[in-house]
């Protein structure tokens, strides 16, 4: 019997999948490294990116880029809410606190959400229609294509910013010693709201170019969190390569655990994998041991 | 005796060691729970003091990681299944004795955290907060998979009651009597660990685990155990559960869950055993008053968790202790300047 048809399929919705987690680990990644927080909110701001983007373009009709375009700056400015209340009027936090009040933060947004918009699962519809291309006799959706593309645009885009413009690298450069950044005089508070911003950005671009494919509702927001976080662990918290390779390979072992072992623990697989690399190798896979400074 | 005992308290009171004021403190949290019932009326408030009693039981476990230890896991929900499912098959599918039950799952639930606990310990801050997290999350899907054991997501039912010769546990009144004795038991033997040698061990770790193992404590072994101690106490905990509900779904042992428990130790106060039992009071009875607003309550928890941890980060018994040292202070100064 010939499957590689269905091992096609797998291996597609494995990958734009690990793409979003992808781009969810970097959200992660880029408010870790400027601030050395996890911010256990980061799912929330995907929720928030599909639930938005369905509130414009279907309850008030909008059309789809000005939907898109409101649901990424409501989320933004719900990061930046979010930065100014409840972490930077924080002093001495420990990860302990911080923990705490990003899941604090998260099960507010969560709850708010649940409040607006009420506990159903929506189909948000597809960017560009339903109808399925055949691809060397593989059925491929238009919405997995935009996924790429979006992904991989948002990637190259973060390349540039980072590597290439001059904020970018202040950001590195609080990233790796804030007290040396603000020395040369860069803002380092102005980097910690920043790096909130594109990440919160980042995130509910995510969850909206998600959203046609697997639904959404207030709740989905820590799963697709949780599993953001298993990429960027996977990557060793960087928001490059090893991050992209980690949500892609944790989307694929899902989707081919999910297609070959068993579909009703698709979810225990991503956790199974979190756990080893964190016993086994908590730096990541892809970055070189370093020794503890006391 | 008990009159005697505070007497000789209130008058010794400037010369009183600290050993023997947590004894009277914890003389007189006994006599006020032995004696609520008779206040009050109807099944209805019994029923809610059982359940307080429960997460009371759960609190004070985490505490010991959390408060003590500080040692974060978001995965403690699970330990309170693994309990109540080991419980309630061995009861309902094999027809043990609910106590034999009891035993064998707060058994199963201590090595497991031991197994786990060495890795998983290894982790620390948001690292630790995953990992535990995960497990939490992994296993809520074990309990909803495995159909053919544990009912999967519909539940468990016909779970007996627990029974001592010919006595059942089957009502309020007798549920919160069993639930309570076994509460304050676990609160006492918290208490007294905390003021020994491991509290104090643990207390240093939880300010700097180099110092501490600097100093000679075996911090990897003392994290692990206590790990275990706090998984065991919440098996405990979830057998009781699932003998006094007589039926458990999933639903219960969940990441809301775990989070309600964190809840609990943050608002009622890290590192304090009466915070717990605060904490867990709190977060049973507010969703009794926010019933009208459903599912709603979890917008309070997250801005409980987001307020507290900001303004008051000791905890409700701590801001107690402020306001009784406040008054107290004043009372002393008006004293003074009348002598």
């Amino acid at each position: 019997m010939d499957n590689s048809p269905q091992l096609f399929q797998y291996v597609l919705s494995g990958l734009s999948n690990g793409a979003i987690y992808a781009l969810i680990g970097f959200g992660f990644a880029i408010i870790y490294n400027a601030t050395g927080i996890i911010n256990f909110a980061q799912g929330e701001f995907v929720m928030l990116g599909g639930m938005l983007t369905l509130f414009f373009l279907v309850f008030l009709s909008f059309p789809l880029i000005p939907a898109i375009v409101l649901a990424i700056l409501i989320s933004t400015v719900i990061g930046i809410a979010f930065e100014r209340l409840a972490i930077r009027p924080l002093k001495n936090a420990t990860p302990l606190s911080m923990v705490i009040i990003t899941i604090g933060a998260s099960i507010l947004i969560r709850g708010i959400a649940m409040l607006i918009w009420g506990k159903d699962t929506h189909a948000v519809p597809a960017f560009s229609g339903n109808d399925p291309l055949y691809i060397a006799g593989a059925t491929i959706l238009p919405q997995h294509i935009w996924i790429f593309a979006i992904t991989l645009l948002i990637i190259a885009a973060n390349k540039i910013f980072f590597n290439y413009s001059i904020v970018g690298k202040a950001m590195r450069a609080c990233a790796y010693n804030s007290q040396a950044a603000s020395l040369v005089g860069i803002n380092v508070k102005t980097m910690v709201l920043l790096s909130f911003v594109i990440s919160s950005a980042i995130g509910s671009m995510a969850g909206i170019i998600i959203a046609p494919l697997t639904m959404t509702s207030f709740d989905v927001g820590i799963m697709l969190g949780l599993k953001g976080f298993c990429a960027v662990i996977i990557g060793g918290m960087s928001s490059g390569l090893g991050t992209i390779m980690g949500g892609l390979l944790l989307g694929l072992l899902e989707s081919l655990g999910a297609g070959y072992i068993s579909a009703s623990y698709k979810d225990a697989i991503a956790f199974i994998i979190l756990l080893l690399i964190l016993f086994v190798r908590p730096e990541g896979l892809f970055k070189q041991k370093e020794t503890e400074r006391v | 005796m008990l009159q005697l005992f505070l007497k000789n308290g209130l008058v010794a009171k400037t010369t009183m060691t600290k050993e023997k004021r947590e004894i009277i403190i914890f003389l007189i949290f006994t006599l006020a729970v032995l004696i609520t019932p008779f206040f009050l009326r109807g099944s209805y408030f019994l029923n809610v003091l059982v359940f307080i009693g429960i997460n009371t039981m759960l609190a004070v476990a985490l505490n010991l990681l959390l408060g003590y230890a500080g040692q974060i896991s978001l995965g403690h929900a699970a330990f309170f299944g693994l309990g109540a499912y080991v419980s309630g098959v061995l009861t309902t599918r094999f027809g043990l004795d609910p106590w034999l039950a009891l035993v064998i799952a707060a058994a199963v639930s201590g090595v497991l955290a031991f197994i786990i606990g060495f890795p998983i310990l290894k982790l620390k801050g948001h690292y630790l907060a995953m990992a535990t997290l995960g497990f939490g999350i992994i296993m809520f899907i074990i309990f909803n998979e495995t159909v053919a054991v544990t009912g999967g997501p519909s539940g468990l039912s016909g779970i007996p009651n627990i029974q001592i010769s010919s006595l059942i546990f089957d009502n309020d009144w007798s549920n919160y009597y069993l639930i309570w004795t076994i509460t304050l038991l676990v609160m006492l033997l918290s208490i007294n660990l905390s003021q020994s040698r491991i509290g104090r061990a643990l207390r240093a770790i939880a300010d700097s685990e180099v110092a501490a193992r600097v100093m000679g404590v075996n911090a990897r072994l003392l994290k692990v155990q206590i790990f275990t101690v706090s998984a065991v106490i919440s098996a405990m905990a979830g057998s009781l559960y699932a003998h006094t509900m007589t039926f458990i779904s999933p639903a219960s042992f969940g990441f809301n869950f775990s989070i309600e428990l964190v809840t609990m130790v943050i608002i009622g106060g890290l590192g304090s055993i009466y915070g717990s039992f605060l904490g867990a009071a709190i977060l049973t009875i507010l969703p009794e008053f926010l019933r009208i607003l459903q599912d709603f309550d979890i917008i309070v928890y997250g801005l409980m968790l987001i307020i507290m941890t900001m303004y008051l980060p000791g905890g409700l018994i701590s801001g107690l202790e402020q306001i009784a040292g406040f008054i107290g202070s004043k009372i002393k100064s008006r004293g003074g300047s009348h002598a």
